[in-house]
């Protein structure tokens, strides 16, 4: 039989993150939505305690706990502030990871240090004005010139950008799409303003441009022309994280609309008496039980190094949509309070919509599942 | 310096404790168990200690198998080696008391720091019975102290106003929500506090002087009622007290 249960660690490591996402996040999480910013103090505390870097090998400085530690920690967080959990999905989940993914054994020793300790921050720019859900159509371009890669073009709607230190930039060479580690000093890169979002308002998203930008030849990562994979793979394990993103604030709603419908009377009784209420706490709870359990399944996958990207798109699908609907039960259930932003269900219903479009939206998701089934002629 | 934690298993607070069917213990189902907050307290000023002026701290705690979880979260916040002096007994504050004296003497530790309590039992007894155990002074409900050479200047709550007191190294001190504020175990030392050995004693048994004959779950406060000074509210005073509370 299969254990499904976590490791001592594992539960540690939830407590610690659950203990400080409750007494650092939650309380300003309302002030990081409206100031459209994460507080620094809370940066460094993140960095810190080591949370930039849990998911890699310790040898490159990270904290060895995988996919499914990430996961863990991911839901812990976002389920007080998804406007951070955004910002640690961007640096660890893709930015860095994409450099893991991609870069030889000498790379990771050099680039990766930095970025899993959260010395740096890391960015990951694949999307452009012109190339979304189309990635391979991209358009920055990358030329050789002596011993320098030469960076021209504009990325959109990429996470951290503002502060980051270090973009993971694929960009087209001769022999295809490529990967570089650039450091965000390098003269010729500039930063537009922040977009003005729904949701998620704390996380930084602007345009990046390359005027001319000059890099060493070997921040090249991994070998030209292969970098289309590295994306892919690397967004596998960003779908994974953003339904651990989902799920946590899946949890924190169903609990806040349990005790709100125990304690709000209508008609002398509290309105956790009356059927129509107690079917969506259950609908709530049998999407959050559906979505847990395929989540750690594919995280436990991707950590044996078996996982494929068809489960990974249905993890962001189904997640995304759950989350969706889970925060639409939770305003019904707390009425008024609910669309009032005394409460934090009218925050997480804004943050939630985005995770139907970003990391491929949820249509670009369902043309991963269907390829590979009309591949598999249908076999899962 | 030589500094010894003791700490111990305890309920979360925000769990739902529920009677078992022996009507003596809780039930467990269903409960997370976590580090004393206070022997938490405890812990992080060990540690503080130990950044200041050097030495090793040991966590120490009595108790069940179970109880290494506690002794790994100690060990993941950062303590040098960690003990566990098993039994699978019920025991008394005595009971703890006397078997961190054994392991204390085996050690000499220069200064023992506990919880001021356990959240659980809540009975207060065991810095106290362990300094009369080692011989050595036991300052309880500390939220403040200061070491300077041998000299230790402790802060401690009493009723409606704080008390300093001067003792000396070797000593006891238990302390108090204000002493600091724990740190979180970082990941990094989450992951390494796996592969720490934990060190493992027989408890040396005593005669068990506080028996533990029942526990019950507090009635709910049912919420108050607020009556006028009329001559009708007096009759329903006397009402209420004869048939809802029974009293008269």
């Amino acid at each position: 039989m299969i254990d499904f249960s976590f490791t001592e660690e594992q539960n540690m490591l939830r407590e610690m993150v659950r203990d400080f996402a409750n007494n650092e996040l939650k309380p300003i999480a309302q002030k990081i939505d409206e100031e459209e910013s994460i507080p620094d103090y809370i940066i460094d505390k993140i960095r810190e305690l080591g949370l930039l870097g849990a998911s890699f090998p310790i040898e490159y400085g990270g904290s060895g706990f995988g996919e499914v530690g990430y996961c863990i920690m991911q839901e812990e967080i976002a389920r007080a502030c998804l406007s951070t959990a955004t910002f640690i999905g961007a640096h660890q989940s893709i930015g860095t990871n994409s450099i893991y993914i991609g870069s030889t054994e000498e790379q990771r020793q050099r680039f990766l240090p930095a970025l899993t300790s959260g010395e740096k921050i890391a960015a990951y720019a694949l999307t452009e004005p012109q190339a979304g859900s189309d990635a391979f159509n991209l358009k920055t371009r990358a030329e050789l010139d002596g011993n320098e890669w030469i960076l021209n073009g504009e990325k959109m709607w990429i996470t951290n950008a503002p502060f980051a230190n270090v973009f993971a930039v694929f960009a087209r060479t001769k022999l295809g799409i490529s990967l570089f580690y650039v450091p965000a000093e390098t003269p010729g890169i500039s930063i537009g303003a922040p977009e003005k979002k729904m949701g998620i308002r704390g996380s930084k998203t602007a345009s990046v441009t390359f005027d001319n930008a000059r890099i060493p030849q070997d921040y090249l990562i991994g070998r030209e022309g292969k970098a289309f994979i590295y994306a892919m793979k690397t967004l596998d394990a960003g779908r994974i994280g953003l339904g651990a993103a989902a799920l946590g604030p899946m949890k924190e709603l169903l609990e806040l609309s349990t005790v709100y419908a125990k304690t709000r009377k209508q008609f002398d009784q509290p309105i956790a008496n009356f059927q129509a209420v107690q079917f969506m706490l259950a609908d709530m709870a049998a999407e959050i039980y559906g979505c847990e359990s395929m989540l750690y399944r594919t995280a436990n996958d991707y950590d044996h190094g078996v996982v494929t990207s068809r489960q990974a798109a249905i993890v962001k699908l189904r997640c995304s949509e759950a989350l969706d609907k889970i925060a639409d039960l939770a305003i019904q259930v707390h009425g008024g309070m609910g669309y009032s932003r005394e409460l934090s269900i009218e925050r997480v219903y804004r943050d939630s919509r985005i995770n139907r479009i970003f990391e491929g939206t949820n249509e670009i998701q369902k043309l991963v599942i269907a390829n590979d089934l009309i591949k598999r002629n249908g076999k899962m | 310096m030589n500094i010894l934690v003791c700490i111990s298993r305890v309920p979360d607070t925000a769990s739902r404790v529920i009677v078992g069917s022996d009507g003596k213990t809780i039930d467990p189902q269903g409960i997370k168990y976590i580090v004393n907050p206070y022997d938490e307290i405890a812990l992080e000023e060990g540690l503080r200690l130990r950044e200041k002026n050097g030495g090793t701290v040991t966590a120490l705690t009595v108790g069940g198998e179970s109880s290494k979880e506690q002794l790994r979260t100690a060990l993941a916040m950062g303590v040098d080696s960690a003990v566990i002096v098993k039994t699978d007994s019920s025991f008394d504050s005595f009971f703890v008391a006397n078997n961190i004296s054994e392991y204390a003497k085996s050690i000499n530790p220069d200064i023992i720091l506990l919880g001021k309590q356990s959240v659980d039992f809540d009975s207060l007894q065991v810095p106290s019975i362990l300094g009369e155990l080692l011989g050595l002074p036991s300052v309880s409900v500390v939220t403040k102290l200061a070491i300077e050479g041998n000299t230790v200047t402790a802060e401690r709550e009493i009723e409606g106003g704080k008390e300093v007191v001067e003792t000396s190294l070797p000593c006891i001190i238990s302390a108090q929500k204000g002493l600091n504020d724990p740190r979180y175990p970082k990941l990094p030392d989450i992951m390494k506090a796996k592969s720490k050995p934990i060190e493992e004693k027989d408890a040396v048994n005593s005669d068990e002087r506080v028996t533990v004959m029942g526990i019950e779950i507090p009635l709910k406060k049912r919420a108050g009622i607020i009556l006028g000074g009329e001559d009708k509210d007096i009759d329903e005073v006397v009402r209420l007290l004869h048939e809802e509370s029974k009293v008269i």
